[in-house]
């Protein structure tokens, strides 16, 4: 045997729903028991690549080969039985079973469980010695972290015999620590001759584990280089398809007096949970506080009650004067009369109104201003409509037709609708809930340098991300959120990645080692919260 | 890219619909041994044959636009009324009330104060299912529904007891004053020397419903009231985002729609030939007005078009079983149909049209 087939080999794969063309001709190599990495902006193609790979789509045209075999793939059971494994971004787990009812799930050998069972808890054990796996089989879903869910999906796929895994933004919700953790055991699987297929949007993640990388842009595989020939500037500019600026380019803040002074606030939800824990900090005019944490531990309802929908405990003062927080003026509208605008965390569930066009949402929230109502009674439909029509042309809104439905346009020019909504208010507090998540490259720039003109204008910002890169690069100051409290607030010229995520994960000693079974045991100590919501 | 065009999805897919039910009848007709042909040219005939069917099927579809409305408006809420039944008869019982113990000096005074009684009394029957919802959670399917019986059983009360006159046999009020009796649209025909309408009871209540369909238009898409409701319709948790009020777009919207249907009650008491309030005065309008605001897409236009096919469908059945020996049974089948296809069965037509719409364009992308 003089070469080695390709692990999977894609010739041609073209895909289209409706007039969209998802995959255009597309063609990769992947070798046996390396890790390749794909990149690409959101509905650049990725996901519905991999839905072919893995049944859940059929491709207009195009030949799949496993290991030098021509495969059909109609559905997930052919890709399982053609070795391949998928982690899917929202895990496919089912809550109230425990970890080894999980991997047995769909797997059964007969219509007794007991022998699959047992059958399962011995594979386990051994998995868990091979690739430093472990995980304890008979605890309940919903009661370990989110790190350890992932691991569960992992087991699961290496149960079904998969020698080719597939993980779809793995990290989203993990700390650093546990992505650390994550590239241990595929480096592992690596080493034991899997292949790996590695998905996402972070280009340091490719940087850090991968040998090739593709890179995908508008439904076509632009270019597929050895990892260690690129760099993360390279391979941004391969997929906007021109050069961008990485880092958030910014004076040094100039604070000035408290604009929002946040006192001992507590919310408990619907089911009892406490969310938010004697939450206290302050942002100055002309400076960004940003929130680091992973997704699920307070930073969500943080907004909510400053954005004027959960009520809450404790005080807020906004420049100086308290808000109301329970009473009948701790609505939204009230909020934004004090001079606070909300670009929320959710666009399409929160942001905008998808079924309403462009103009409609340039109102949304705002649609009791003098200056959209043509009578007590009738609303200026033509006033709004030219105000969404300007602001639409200054914030570069592609395209920039605001008849056209928000479900229409790319996330990045519906967050461009929403974000020219608030910031166009002046306001005096902006909060800003996960700026770019779906966001494109290079709607990214545009939207940090919008957020640093406003601070610059004087403005107070608060800023809540789950992307570390991004609060590092926009904050002048960081707090950091572990299940509902405030671990500690930190200079981003001071601070690293390392230390932030150890607050994210809840340790406030940050200069002393830690090791990854602690971090996890407090994550899960957190309870359901960090689940929540990916 | 919407998934398909406008005309397909205000046009084609009624029509579809439509056809689909006529097979359907069809099947009908010839399994009860009738002619469907002969059927639907009696049908026909009965729905717009002679002046009098002609404003039959008129006061009909007024009838329905104000049901339709009624849904229509709750519907952009995202709330779905099914009670238009019952707040027909509490409007009849409101307008019944005013016409009878109000000396009103002339019918346009009369109508004014009947309509904002009818309207009025028909808002009050909502306000507990709206609250409930609103508040508490309680589907406003189910309360709306539950209510409709406990306003059949108040105005059956009402009109066998307090309402009924000293003497009289039938369940209903004493015929109203005359000075509270609307106008016919013949009256207002034989002005011209007209007798367009015949002895139908069609009557200037049918302008009524027009206007509401213009001010339902005003107040959807062009005031900010019908801003809050479209988009709570829309997004719930959008609306919260916003600062729009879900209690309060909950409670408004229902009050209106109950108010729109309890308005229905002026052109089916005060209009009719004999003014007065009977025991079946809704006469299931309430329940064909979902499938008038399904069908006519919850726009005004569409429902004033669905109201008149749908006022055609219900006085041409009544003549077809008048003047056949086909037992009015099946003319009741028939509607059904229609309102099933048109209404509860909209999606099994749409998502194929959408589908092979989507085709089409991806057709003529690949094409280019």
């Amino acid at each position: 045997m003089t070469t080695t087939a390709p692990a999977i080999e894609l010739k041609g794969i073209s895909k289209a729903f409706g007039p969209v063309q998802a995959n255009k001709d597309i063609s990769i190599r992947v070798m046996p028991g390396t890790v390749h990495g794909i990149i690409g902006e959101n509905g650049a193609g990725k996901s519905t690549l991999m839905s072919i790979l893995y049944g859940f789509y059929k491709a207009d045209a195009g030949e799949i080969f496993i290991h030098g075999q021509k495969t059909e793939i109609p559905d997930s059971q052919a890709a399982i039985a053609a070795g391949i494994g998928m982690v899917f971004q929202h895990f496919k787990l089912v809550q109230n079973f425990s970890v080894l009812e999980n991997v047995v799930l769909g797997a059964e050998d007969g219509a007794m469980l007991r022998p699959s069972l047992a059958k399962a808890r011995e594979q386990l054990k051994t998995l868990a010695e091979e690739y430093e796996l472990h995980v304890d089989p008979d605890a309940i879903i919903e009661d370990i972290g989110v790190g350890m869910q992932q691991r569960v999906e992992i087991l699961k796929a290496l149960y079904r015999q998969a020698d080719i895994l597939i993980l779809d933004e793995p990290t989203g919700v993990l700390t650093p620590a546990e992505a650390d953790q994550l590239f241990r055991i595929l480096g592992r699987l690596k080493d034991e001759g899997k292949t790996i297929i590695l998905i996402t949007h972070k280009l340091r993640e490719i940087m850090d584990i991968t040998d090739t990388v593709s890179v995908m842009r508008r439904g076509e595989m632009t270019s597929t280089v050895k990892t260690s020939d690129t760099s993360p500037a390279d391979l941004a500019e391969r997929m906007v398809g021109r050069k961008v600026l990485l880092r958030v380019d910014k004076q040094p803040a100039q604070p000035k007096e408290t604009i929002l002074d946040v006192k001992g606030l507590n919310v408990t939800d619907e089911a009892g949970v406490h969310r938010l824990k004697d939450v206290s900090f302050n942002i100055k005019a002309g400076e960004i506080l940003g929130i680091a944490g992973v997704s699920g531990n307070g930073q969500s309802e943080l907004l909510e009650v400053l954005g004027g929908y959960t009520k809450a405990n404790g005080e807020i003062l906004m420049n100086g004067a308290p808000i109301d927080l329970t009473g009948a003026t701790s609505d939204g509208q009230s909020r934004r009369a004090r001079g606070i605008a909300h670009v929320p965390e959710d666009r399409h569930h929160e942001g905008l109104i998808l079924e309403f066009s462009a103009w409609e949402n340039t109102a949304f929230g705002y649609h009791h201003d003098p200056k959209y109502q043509r009578s007590n009674i009738l609303m200026d439909n033509a006033a709004i409509l030219q105000d969404a029509q300007e602001k639409m042309d200054r914030f570069d809104v592609r395209p920039p037709n605001p008849q056209l439905a928000a479900k229409n346009f790319s996330g990045g020019n519906q967050q461009k609708i929403v974000v020219a909504r608030e910031i166009e208010r002046d306001p005096d507090l902006l909060l800003v809930g996960q700026p770019t998540r779906g966001v494109d490259i290079g709607a990214i720039e545009f939207i940090h340098q919008q957020i640093v003109a406003l601070r610059d204008k004087g403005k107070a910002i608060l800023l809540v991300s789950v992307e570390l890169d991004e609060i590092m690069g926009l904050s002048d100051r960081i707090a950091v959120m572990f299940d509902g409290q405030i671990m500690g607030e930190r200079l981003p010229a001071e601070t690293d990645e390392k230390e932030l995520g150890l607050l994210m994960a809840g340790v406030t000693d940050t200069d002393k080692p830690h090791t990854i079974e602690e971090i996890e045991q407090n994550l899960a100590h957190a309870g359901a919260g960090a689940t929540k919501e990916v | 890219m919407d998934k398909m065009p406008k005309w397909a999805d205000v046009v084609l897919v009624p029509v579809v619909s439509l056809l689909l039910a006529a097979i359907i009848s069809v099947i009908v007709f010839v399994a009860v041994g009738q002619n469907p042909w002969e059927a639907l040219k009696l049908m026909a005939y009965g729905a717009v044959g002679t002046s009098d069917f002609l404003g039959y099927t008129l006061f009909y579809a007024t009838n329905f636009i104000f049901t339709g409305l009624a849904v229509a408006v709750a519907f952009h809420a995202s709330l779905f009324n099914i009670g238009g039944e019952g707040q027909v008869l509490l409007g009849g019982l409101g307008a019944a009330i005013v016409c009878l113990f109000v000396p009103w000096p002339h019918w346009t005074l009369a109508l004014i104060g009947g309509g904002l009684a009818a309207a009025v009394f028909g808002a009050l029957w909502v306000v507990i299912p709206a609250y409930l919802q609103a508040r508490r959670g309680s589907h406003i399917v189910i309360t709306t529904i539950m209510f409709n019986f406990m306003a059949s059983g108040l105005l059956v009360y009402m009109l066998s007891d307090a309402l009924r006159p000293e003497g009289q046999m039938q369940t209903a009020t004493a015929i109203f004053p005359d000075r509270t009796h609307l106008p016919s649209l013949n009256d207002v025909a034989g002005l011209f020397g007209s007798d367009l309408f015949g002895r139908s009871p069609v009557n200037v209540s049918i302008f009524i419903a027009l206007a509401a369909c213009v001010g339902v238009w005003l107040l959807i898409w062009h005031t900010r009231l019908g801003y809050q409701i479209r988009a709570f319709g829309q997004s719930e948790s959008a609306a919260k985002y916003a600062g729009i009020s879900a209690v309060n777009i909950t409670m408004i919207a229902l009050l209106i729609s109950g108010g729109l249907a309890g308005m229905m009650a002026v052109n089916n008491t005060m209009g009719i030939n004999t003014p007065q309030l009977v025991d079946n005065a809704a006469g299931g309008a309430g329940f064909i007005g979902i499938a008038v605001a399904l069908m006519g897409r919850n726009h005004p236009v569409g429902i004033i078009i669905a109201a008149l096919l749908f006022g055609a469908l219900y006085q041409g059945g009544a003549e077809l079983s008048a003047a056949t020996s086909i037992p009015v049974q099946i003319v009741v089948v028939i509607q059904a149909l229609v309102i099933m296809f048109t209404g509860a069965l909209d999606q099994m037509v749409r998502s194929p049209i959408e589908k092979m719409f989507m085709r089409r364009s991806r057709a003529a992308a690949a094409g280019e």
